[in-house]
């Protein structure tokens, strides 16, 4: 850039040494100048991304340092030379002189864009029009010297007064200051004093070149350099008494500042992924500062989620907090009639207090999902400490808080949920493959079996075991309970049921020992309903003995009726003793062809249509009845086929197995 | 729509309830067991005149309770149960093990016997 500078200016002093040969060209050598100068550092300092007021200041102090180095370096030399005659040499007057130049326009080019950048912070559109006027006027202004009026001139006058009053009324701009802390406006303060004595310097060289030697290109002759000079004077003074007077209430300006940022952390403090201990730090935290507290804490109530009464202390320990506490009950009970503001809510507390080291004390409580969960103890040692913004402030701090913690269970419920929903589809695959493929069959029955489970997991289970041959175990239960607790229960049927049949106990046996075993292994509330049966094809024969199993439904085709057993029977794991035996009964009958046995679960025979009517043991029989002459598959599709008929679109809110044995 | 109320009459504890006991209600049944046996009564009397439905999780209840029962020495006495839910206690076999009776008469008769 120098570079440039450097060559413009030689090329304008050559010029100026073949003077008349053209008058403008210096002249617009100089207005290119200016342009250049300022499409530069607007280009420089418009780059700057955030808005670092102090920054921007720093960079008008450097320029003007160097400036003003250069400059007295320039005035150290013509002391030197002073009474030589080279000093008389206009052409080195010239040269000088117009490095002079060329440092000033720049730093007031520069300082001129930084002002630019500080009024048009939070501009609005007015704002910004009446910028542009001004910026074009004073662009403008660069031609007029080509009109080469003298200083004083009356129409110079008046466009010069006419730029300043511009500047001036855009110089009441000042909206960064509010945005300054406390120190970076003692900072302001003394870069703009710099830039000041800056000012006032170059313009006192400039007057003194102007007075001492004859110029030929004299920069007090140029509008532009002027109104530049009026308006950074301008606003450098007015925003040196903005900051001045604004210094005593920066504090209070910091202050609502910090309570937003706070504010901001506790709304956020949920999405960065942090807990609720972290939401309660930053609560107390930000409380403690917003109000000047002495001492805090917040107590967290033992009822709620949490895991103990905890406190989180602030400036004050365990002892203090105890003994603060008895004092605040105290005051509480005496002043809770003219003190308290809570009208809503009476836990609200604010008011004076009689402790050895704490005046007045304020009480939030912390209300998620509508229950108070904790409350947040401010203490001063200063009397009536909290005022009503204080306590607004507050009241906006733990609602905050509450909504960002109740955010934070919502979450974690939503993510329980979720997991519980995992751990179901998971149950479900377990209990869909414990279920048997294909049935162990004689030739001389069918069996087919159909099973549909909830949404839920349920505990519907049946299965088969070849025990010789000739001998085929069957086996239906229902476990009690849903989920995976019911998945476990089957699987553990499963493994009794598996392990008892190829002993060849006999149904009572079966029951006997499995409930012995199921006894120790089930919850306290659990129990598995079941019904035992073993097919002999050998005697056509069946003998069966039931644990609190849906009764079974025989239909036989000697007296063509079909009917339920009406025997006796206790669940497994109700009685979990000896006596269990005593509820044991064994029935047998044999079978001919065509007799059909049906088993079902109690989702089928309690499955309930909209108006709540149950499917019903009844309606089943019949359909038995009037179907007996059908396969056993087909049979089975018809007690499905009305079952749905029945419910209607009515969800199934139970497990229904349907296992049907037809007799050849 | 589980509802249950509990009144104390001498000895007697008596838990009325209404409306139907599935799985999710079945925890407020717990709740309530346990707090009556707490309150170490002579006899609880469940009056199911209001019950319409009990699932297998609510008789797990009952079921549950029995051992703690007999060795508190407190008598649990059921009446007023209708056809529907009799049954359903009956397959499972309950009703051998508790005691089911028509009326609070019977119900109070039966206790002290027992």
């Amino acid at each position: 850039m120098l570079v440039v500078l450097d060559l413009v200016l030689l090329f304008s002093n050559m010029n100026n040494m073949k003077s008349g040969i053209r008058s403008e060209l210096p002249h617009l050598l100089l207005s290119l100048f200016f342009v250049f100068l300022f499409i530069y550092y607007r280009y420089i300092i418009g780059k700057a991304e955030t808005v670092n007021f102090i920054d921007l200041l720093w960079r008008v102090f450097v320029t003007g340092l160097l400036a003003t180095i250069v400059s007295l370096a320039i005035s150290f030399l013509f002391v030197l030379l002073g009474n030589n005659k080279i000093s008389e040499n206009a052409l080195l007057i010239n040269f000088f002189y117009h490095i002079n130049l060329g440092l000033i326009a720049a730093f007031l080019i520069s300082t001129f864009v930084v002002w630019k950048r500080l009024i048009l912070y939070q501009k609005t559109r007015k704002l910004l029009l009446t910028w542009q006027v001004f910026e074009y006027s004073l662009m403008a202004s660069i031609l007029f010297n080509f009109l080469n009026f003298r200083l004083l001139d009356t129409s110079f006058i008046v466009l010069l007064v006419l730029l300043v009053v511009m500047g001036l009324i855009l110089s009441f701009n000042l909206k960064w200051v509010a945005y300054l802390n406390f120190k970076q406006k003692w900072k302001s303060i003394l870069l703009i004093l710099l830039v000041i004595l800056y000012l006032w310097y170059f313009l006192i060289n400039l007057f003194n070149f102007s007075t001492k030697y004859v110029l030929v290109n004299d920069l007090l002759n140029n509008i532009f350099i002027l109104a530049l000079f009026g308006f950074i004077f301008l606003y450098a003074v007015i925003s040196l008494l903005v900051i001045l007077f604004n210094l005593p209430t920066s504090s209070v300006f910091e202050q609502k500042l910090e309570e937003v940022i706070n504010f901001q952390r506790l709304s956020q403090s949920i999405q960065t992924g942090q807990n609720e201990d972290q939401v309660y730090d930053i609560l107390l935290d930000s409380s403690v500062s917003a109000v000047f507290a002495s001492a805090a804490w917040l107590e967290l109530d033992p009822s709620a989620a949490t895991p103990k009464n905890r406190k989180i202390l602030f400036n004050l320990d365990e002892l203090d907090c105890e003994r603060v506490q008895a004092t605040i009950e105290k005051s509480k009970l005496r002043l809770s009639v003219t003190d308290s503001i809570g009208q809503s809510n009476t836990s609200q507390f604010s008011g004076a207090l009689k402790d050895s080291s704490f005046r007045s004390v304020l009480i939030m409580p912390l209300l998620v999902k509508g229950n108070e969960t904790g409350r947040l103890v401010l203490l001063k040692d200063v009397a009536d400490g909290f005022d009503k913004e204080m306590i607004d402030i507050i009241g906006t701090f733990v609602n905050q808080a509450c909504v960002s913690i109740e955010n934070f269970q919502l979450l974690n419920d939503a993510l329980k949920n979720e997991r519980y929903q995992e751990e179901l589809k998971i149950a479900q695959r377990v209990q869909r493959s414990l279920l048997p493929d294909a049935l162990d069959s004689n030739p001389d029955f069918d069996i087919i079996a159909f099973s549909e489970a909830a949404d839920e997991v349920g505990g519907d289970y049946y299965d088969t075991y070849r025990i010789s041959p000739t001998k085929i175990a069957v086996v239906i239960g229902d476990v009690s309970g849903k989920g995976t607790s019911a998945a476990f229960h089957m699987s553990q049927m499963k493994g009794i049921f598996h392990s008892l049949s190829q002993l060849d106990m006999g149904s009572k046996n079966f029951l006997i020992q499995a409930n012995d075993a199921l006894s120790r292994c089930l919850e306290k509330s659990s129990f598995i309903t079941l019904s035992y049966f073993i097919i002999d094809s050998e005697s056509r024969s069946v003998e069966f003995a039931r644990a609190g199993h849906c009764p079974t439904l025989l239909y036989q085709a000697a007296n063509n009726t079909a009917d339920y057993f009406q025997n006796k029977g206790l669940g497994l794991g109700i009685l979990r003793n000896e006596n269990f035996s005593k509820y044991v009964f064994v029935n047998s009958f044999q079978y001919q062809a065509g007799d059909i046995v049906v088993l079902y679960t109690d989702g089928i025979t309690e499955a309930r249509n909209p108006s709540l009517e149950e499917f019903g043991v009844e309606r089943l029989r019949k359909i038995v009845q009037d179907n007996h002459a059908l396969e056993a598959k087909q049979i089975q599709e018809q007690i499905i086929q009305e079952l749905y008929a029945h419910c209607g679109h009515n969800v199934l809110n139970d497990d229904y197995t349907v296992l049907v044995i037809k007799f050849k | 729509m589980l509802e249950i109320k509990k009144h104390t009459e001498n000895e007697y504890l008596t838990l009325e309830i209404q409306g139907d006991i599935d799985a999710s209600s079945s925890i407020h049944l717990d709740a309530a067991m346990e707090e009556a046996l707490g309150q170490n009564p002579g006899a609880i009397l469940i009056d199911a005149s209001h019950l319409e439905y009990i699932s297998s999780a609510g008789l797990g209840v009952f079921m549950s309770y029995i051992q703690e029962l007999e060795n508190k020495n407190i008598s649990l006495v059921f009446y007023g149960m209708s056809e529907k839910v009799k049954n359903v206690f009956q397959i499972l076999g309950l009703d051998q093990l508790l005691t089911i009776t028509e009326t609070a008469e019977d119900a109070k008769r039966i206790a002290n016997e027992l």
